[in-house]
Parts: C-alpha cells; sequence; structure tokens
C-alpha cells in the first residue's frame, strides 16, 4: 500500500514535471525565440566572490550559461533561451540545491521592464500565477526599512540591523553587504505574497552584468528579481555590452576573492572581446526546481529532488 | 580545536557559542539572488536550555563542541553532590546540587536519567519522562470520594509535592509525568 501510494506521488510530480517543460518549451517556440544547448564544462567561469565552483582538471562546471548564450548573441544567434543544470558549491537549503535547473532566455531590443512583463507571461502560462506588481528596490527598502538604499551608508545600515535584532560576526564593512543581510532577513518576508512581485533597479554596487543608468538623483543598476510566495525565482539584467566597464567589475570581483582568500578564477578574454557585439538585449535566469516546488505546493527541494 | 563551518550544521551537531556549549535545533541558508549568504540558526544553550537564534555569514565556522548525551544511574547524594554512574562503563560522575536543579525532586536511587557531558562535566540532567514514588504524606483520603471531584496535596518519597486524587493514601506507589510535574496513575 504504502510503495504504491508513493509511486503515485512520484508519477504525478513527473508528469507536472513533463507538463511545465512542454509549456515552457511551447511557450518560446510560439515566440519564435530558439533553445540552444552550450557546454557545461568551461576553462573559465564568473569570477563573482559570492559564488562557489565546482571544478576539475582545470575546467569548471557552469554556474549559469550566462557567458556562453551571449558569446552565442554577440555572434548573431537572434533571441535564445535555455533548459539545462548549473552547479554552485555549498548552496544547500530549502530552497537550494548544488546541482539545479535553470531556465535562461535573452531577448533583443527588449529592457528590463520589458523582460519583466515577458517573465510574468512566462509564470501565468506555466504555472497559471495571477496578475503581478513591480516595485522599485528603493520603494521597498523605503516602506520596510526606512532608508534610502542609494544614500546610506554602513553607519545607518548598522543601526537598521540593530533594531531589526540583527548580529552578525565577521561581517565586513561593505554597505552592500549589510543591505542585503537586511534585504534578505527584514525585506523578503514582507514578499511572501499571493503573486508575483517584481523588485527593479538595484544599487550600482550590485549591478553584476546589467547596465547602469542615471535615474533621478541616483545612479541603478537596471537589473531585476521576481519573488512568487516569498521565493526568489528570477533574476534578469538590461544586459551590460561594455567592454571596457566589464572588465573593471571582473577586476573588482577578483580583488575581493584575494581578500576573501578564495581562488583566482582567469578572465575570459573571449566574452569581454566579443561583448561590445552584444546586441542590445535583456536576460533573466529563472531557477526551474523553485518553479516546480510553487506549482507542486511542495515545502522544500528536497521533497521533488 | 575541531571546527565547524555552518554548512555543516546540521541538527543535533554541537558546537560552542560565546563560550557556551550549543545544540544545533534548525539551520536555513538564505542568499540574495546575488550577493552574500546567510545561515540562519537556531540552537540550545545546553547550559541554560535557552533556545537562540542567529545569523552567521556562510562559510564561517564556530569550535566543535565536545559533548555528548549519555544515560547515567542514580545512585544517592551527599545533599552537596548527586552521585551518578554509568551502566556501560560504571564510570561515577558526581553532580552538583546546582547543576541537578530541579530535577532532584524526581530522583529516586538507581533510576536512569538523561545527562548531557561536556568535556566529561555534566552540565545538563534530565530525569526519567515517568517515575513511580511513593506516598509519605497525604491527608486521609474521604470515604465515598472515588475518581471523580477534586485533588489534595501529596508529599511523596523525594520530596517532590504533587496534586493527586482524594483517594490517594499514604503508601501508594504513584506514576509521575516528570515534564509537567503531573499525576498520571497509581502504580504497583
Amino acid at each position: 500500500m504504502n510503495i504504491s501510494h508513493e509511486a503515485n506521488k512520484i508519477n504525478s510530480y513527473l508528469l507536472l514535471r513533463g507538463k511545465i517543460f512542454a509549456r515552457i518549451r511551447s511557450f518560446f517556440a510560439r515566440r519564435c525565440v530558439i533553445e540552444v544547448t552550450t557546454p557545461l564544462l568551461l576553462p573559465t567561469t564568473n569570477p563573482s566572490p559570492y559564488l562557489n565552483n565546482f571544478s576539475c582538471d582545470g575546467l569548471y562546471l557552469q554556474s549559469s550559461p550566462e557567458f556562453a548564450m551571449k558569446k552565442l548573441l554577440a555572434t548573431g544567434s537572434g533571441d535564445i533561451y535555455q533548459l539545462c543544470k548549473a552547479f554552485r558549491k555549498d548552496e544547500a537549503g530549502r530552497f537550494h540545491n548544488p546541482e539545479f535547473m535553470i531556465l535562461e532566455w535573452y531577448r533583443i531590443s527588449f529592457d528590463h521592464h520589458d523582460l519583466m512583463t515577458e517573465v510574468e507571461e512566462l509564470l501565468r502560462y506555466t504555472i497559471k500565477s495571477p496578475q503581478a506588481k513591480r516595485r522599485s528596490y528603493q520603494d521597498v527598502c523605503e516602506e520596510f526599512l526606512k532608508i534610502n538604499p542609494h544614500k546610506t551608508n554602513i553607519k545607518q545600515l548598522k543601526q537598521v540591523a540593530q533594531k531589526n535584532n540583527l548580529v552578525v560576526a565577521n561581517l565586513d564593512n561593505n554597505p552592500d553587504t549589510w543591505l542585503q543581510l537586511l534585504f534578505t532577513h527584514v525585506v523578503e518576508p514582507k514578499l511572501n505574497t499571493k503573486y508575483p512581485i517584481f523588485i527593479y533597479d538595484f544599487p550600482k554596487t550590485q549591478a553584476m552584468l546589467a547596465r547602469t543608468r542615471q535615474q533621478g538623483k541616483a545612479q541603478v543598476a537596471s537589473r531585476f528579481e521576481v519573488y512568487y510566495k516569498g521565493i526568489e525565482l528570477a533574476n534578469g539584467f538590461h544586459e551590460l555590452n561594455d567592454a571596457q566597464e566589464q572588465r573593471r567589475r571582473f577586476r573588482h570581483e577578483l580583488a575581493q576573492r584575494k581578500k576573501l582568500n578564495l581562488p583566482s578564477i582567469p578572465i575570459d578574454e573571449e566574452f569581454l572581446d566579443l561583448l561590445p557585439k552584444l546586441p542590445n538585449c535583456s536576460g533573466v535566469a529563472l531557477g526551474v526546481d523553485r518553479l516546480l516546488l510553487l506549482a507542486s505546493g511542495a515545502q522544500s527541494l528536497a521533497e521533488i529532488n | 580545536m575541531a571546527t565547524i563551518s555552518t554548512n555543516e550544521f546540521r541538527n543535533g551537531v554541537k558546537v560552542i557559542l560565546d563560550g557556551d556549549p550549543c545544540n544545533i535545533l534548525e539551520n536555513e541558508y538564505v542568499k540574495p539572488g546575488k550577493g552574500q549568504a546567510f545561515n540562519r540558526v537556531k540552537l540550545r544553550n545546553l547550559k541554560t536550555g535557552r533556545v537562540l537564534e542567529k545569523t552567521f555569514k556562510s562559510g564561517d565556522t564556530l569550535e566543535a563542541a565536545d559533548a555528548a548525551d549519555v544515560e547515567l544511574q542514580y545512585l544517592y547524594n551527599d545533599g552537596e553532590m548527586w552521585h551518578f554512574m554509568s551502566p556501560a562503563t560504571y564510570e561515577q560522575y558526581t553532580i552538583s546540587k546546582n547543576t541537578v536543579g530541579d530535577s532532584a525532586k524526581w530522583l529516586k536511587e538507581q533510576d536512569v536519567c538523561h545527562v548531557t557531558l561536556w568535556n566529561n562535566n555534566a552540565i545538563d540532567i534530565t530525569p526519567p519522562t515517568f517515575v513511580t514514588l511513593k506516598v509519605v504524606d497525604t491527608d486521609p483520603g474521604l470515604r465515598g470520594d472515588t475518581a471523580t471531584g477534586g485533588s489534595k496535596p501529596a508529599t511523596l518519597e523525594t520530596g517532590a509535592v504533587v496534586r493527586v486524587p482524594l483517594f490517594i493514601n499514604i503508601g501508594d506507589i504513584l506514576k509521575i509525568d516528570t515534564r509537567t510535574g503531573e499525576y498520571i496513575s497509581r502504580g504497583k
């Protein structure tokens, strides 16, 4: 009896998974976005100090297909998407798994707001989510932290952390680290909404591979994240194609790696060579396992993996 | 000293936090889309029993606590020290009145208790969940008043005072739940 119950559960989950994968593929087929497959094992990878890589024989397992897909875009692929595995060492928890499924796609001549609209359409098409809302990073920080994230300083951030009873040992004096602490511990719990919610225009110091621009009095990154029922589902950029600025950011990240005693990573020169040819586009990476978790009503990734 | 990293924090792992041994109860991994990851950890201080929540930067380490949970048999006390023995190794342990604390009133010779040892010193003791103890003093039972009705205090052989039904007499053996201090039934 127990065995057949368990088998039924697995079977119905696999059916759901198959259905969602088919819907993802038909969503992009209708929009003439081409499916691609890029290598999982690469001679270099994203140098972010917050990504811990698996490596063997001088090769890295990809932390995302971002660089490989941008190389395709720069050589004229047009709109593309990919469903693939990505790997991030030490990321394990209710909503994290070191090996996970990514859906990443790029749309030419979209800005980040155009792409937010498409992400919302994809969520509605695949898991029947209700209408989404959009709020700027500044807006939610002003409401829940009572600070302007583009004008704050380390002293003020530490005070807000203290007010919220957040004490963390060994945290550096980088304002972004403290903003991330406050965002994950104070703001994110408030984003546990019954509708998807997009957070856009991050501080320029958290731009990663996104463009930055002047917005009112502040420099902001044209970047967004989407939360649904308290789970962070996707991260998108209006993609930077300024190779000089990208090199500067890579060097800054490599310097941080050195400071943290993390292994260095060779700069992807081919990527930087091709970057000026990257068309004006926006791209987004979505955690497919979390999408399946939301669709199945499971409480943790362990239940569905 | 052995150290334990946040990604090895699991239920039951024992670490030292601010000088005190703690038992890890829960560990939640929290990471912004891009950026610094954190671990939100729930721990029980093994000395005070208090549960606390702490956030750590992912990858940070704490010193491992050389703590173990063992079963020890209670032998006797001399008013200051309570004496126990391991039924497995016959090793004897003395535990101070302070550490035994409130548990003292449930301890009967030869009962087996759950004891937390840190660096081989007892820091916490839990009496058996159910104990059977003899009534040494209580008001006489009222005739005709049986299973239902009120209750009265009774003093047990260990000195503990519990509320018992009116039909209980001196010399009766009672089963008590030590978590709540409540009378369960008459034993044999």
